[in-house]
């Protein structure tokens, strides 16, 4: 995933469009998905599909890869309780959720940028609605845009680097 | 006499507890020192920075640098470093990861500022005076290093050829590493000095620790009559075993102290927090939300629990609004 080329240092809404990350279970949230898109249900294209055999292999290390790679938000799709193929799944999804929303949180991370929700494999209008509220709620919170954040912390180090090259150059020459 | 084998060691954002880790080697000192020439290390001997930039480029086998990066003046001597090494060891926790230190990247630098040299309760400093980098007296300027935004390991500013890992690393560990540099068999780069398995699985508790986990509380290490014998995790104290590496010879857990997590996370796990969060949340034994968060509230500072040597290393590396 790359961070798209912004122009100005201030990011406005005119040129950026929220970016999500879907991580949707193949037994209902992606099937519900397949549903929504050959119903033509339109939803907003701004977000990425990733299919998982249960939410319950989404492993926080990937929510926070997500973010680390430029998302500006994270959706789970997973079954409904009580109807995971794997009995237990979506209950462990459940727990790893409250407490990574906890680390989110104390790390600066807006709580509606993480979103879990619950959709069978017929509800291919709730993931239209789903998919859609997410994203009018990411824009109101604005750019997260962490790939553009490591660099510019780093851009510190630079220099730097540019001086000891430039010291190894002279003692060389 | 042919030339021995030059080694460095240096310290950056540290404690001091790795250089005693090295003092640690008692008996076994000897055997280092005499295979090896110690060519720089402030702590114990009187060579200056002049010294090393002296010396030609790639002349010293290794140097090990502890602590984590938060001034000009130590990316310089890493980068200086570097270029007098041929291989550059990163030496304990905070060099490895982060460390303790890089728990700073919760708090701006104006913050951190702020909070020394002016409120902490042990402080008068009526005129608010904080350090400058650069401050004219007598006719001259004094100068002080640049204080950096973020708590960096050694690896985010400078190639890192090898890591040993711990807070410290342990005498036996050192040693071993020592003679594999002088063996000239050298592991493929990048590699963490320590064996590549769970810290569960060299615990001498690891028997009983049950197979399926069910946290009904989670219990604080100072308010717990702590079992000697008995998992921690299977008491509901928080131990970061499962998301640990081993290797140092399960010193916390035989003192009846809980894994913190020193020797950071095993080659399969990219972000020691995360994997450590996800094995204890799923261990949760509850299904319905408000009795989830009623468990997990027994963690009252999960950063500084799940990271407390790794938050510079991990995926977000800070709090991103700070
Ligand atoms: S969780 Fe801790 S106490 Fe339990 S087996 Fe693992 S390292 Fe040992
Ligand atoms: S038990 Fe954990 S915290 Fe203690 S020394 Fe070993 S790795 Fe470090």
């Amino acid at each position: 995933m790359e961070d798209r080329p912004i122009t100005d240092k201030l990011v406005t809404s005119a040129d950026w469009e929220p970016l999500i990350v879907a991580f949707f279970c193949n037994w209902c949230t992606y099937t519900a998905a397949d549903l929504a898109g050959v119903s033509r249900m339109g939803y907003d294209h701004n977000v990425r599909v990733i299919r998982v055999m249960c939410s319950g292999r989404v492993d926080p290390q990937f929510v926070l890869d997500a973010f680390a790679h430029g998302a500006d938000g994270v959706l789970i799709g997973g079954c409904h309780p009580g109807d995971c193929h794997y009995v237990e799944g979506n209950y462990k999804t459940l727990r790893r959720y409250y407490l990574l929303k906890r680390v989110l949180r104390d790390l600066g991370i807006e709580e509606g940028r993480l979103r879990l929700e619950w959709i069978a494999a017929s509800e291919g209008e709730k993931v239209a609605k789903t998919i859609n509220e997410m994203v009018e709620q990411v824009r109101a919170l604005g750019p997260l845009r962490l790939t553009r954040r490591f660099k510019e912390w780093d851009a510190e180090l630079a220099s730097i680097e540019a001086q000891a090259r430039s010291e190894e150059v002279a003692t060389h020459a | 006499m042919p030339d021995k084998p030059k080694v460095a060691f240096y310290w950056c954002a540290s404690c001091g507890g790795c250089e005693e880790s090295i003092v640690d080697l008692a008996e076994d000192i000897l055997e280092v020192a005499q295979a090896v020439d110690i060519v720089f290390w402030p702590v114990a001997m009187d060579f200056k920075r002049k010294h090393v930039e002296a010396m030609p480029d790639g002349s010293i086998l290794a140097t090990m640098v502890n602590g984590s990066i938060r001034t000009s003046e130590q990316e310089e001597m890493a980068h200086l470093l570097r270029r007098k090494s041929q291989i550059l060891i990163a030496y304990g926790s905070c060099a490895h990861t982060g460390g303790v230190p890089s728990l700073a990247n919760q708090f701006s630098k104006e913050q951190i500022l702020r909070t020394v040299y002016e409120e902490a309760p042990t402080v008068v400093n009526e005129q608010k005076v904080r350090p400058q980098p650069r401050h004219p007296y007598d006719g001259t300027a004094l100068t002080l290093p640049e204080f950096r935004g973020l708590v960096r390991s050694l690896d985010q500013v400078v190639e890192v050829d090898y890591y040993l890992p711990g807070c410290p690393p342990t005498p036996k560990l050192l040693k071993q590493a020592v003679l594999t540099l002088l063996s000239g068999q050298l592991p493929p780069k990048g590699t963490v000095l320590a064996p590549d398995t769970a810290q569960c699985d060299s615990c001498p508790r690891k028997e009983s620790k049950p197979a399926d986990l069910k946290i009904t509380e989670f219990k604080r290490p100072h308010w717990t009559q702590i079992d000697p014998e008995k998992c921690f995790l299977a008491q509901g104290i928080i131990c970061m075993g499962p998301a640990t590496r081993s290797g140092c010879e399960a010193q916390c857990i035989k003192g009846n102290m809980p894994c913190t997590g020193c020797f950071g996370p095993t080659s399969r796990v990219r972000d020691q927090g995360a994997k450590i969060l996800s094995a204890l949340a799923s261990s949760v034994d509850a299904r319905e939300p408000e009795e989830i968060e009623k468990i997990l509230g027994g963690i009252p500072d999960p950063v500084g629990t799940f990271y407390r040597y790794s938050l510079a290393k991990s995926l977000l590396r800070a709090k991103v609004t700070r």
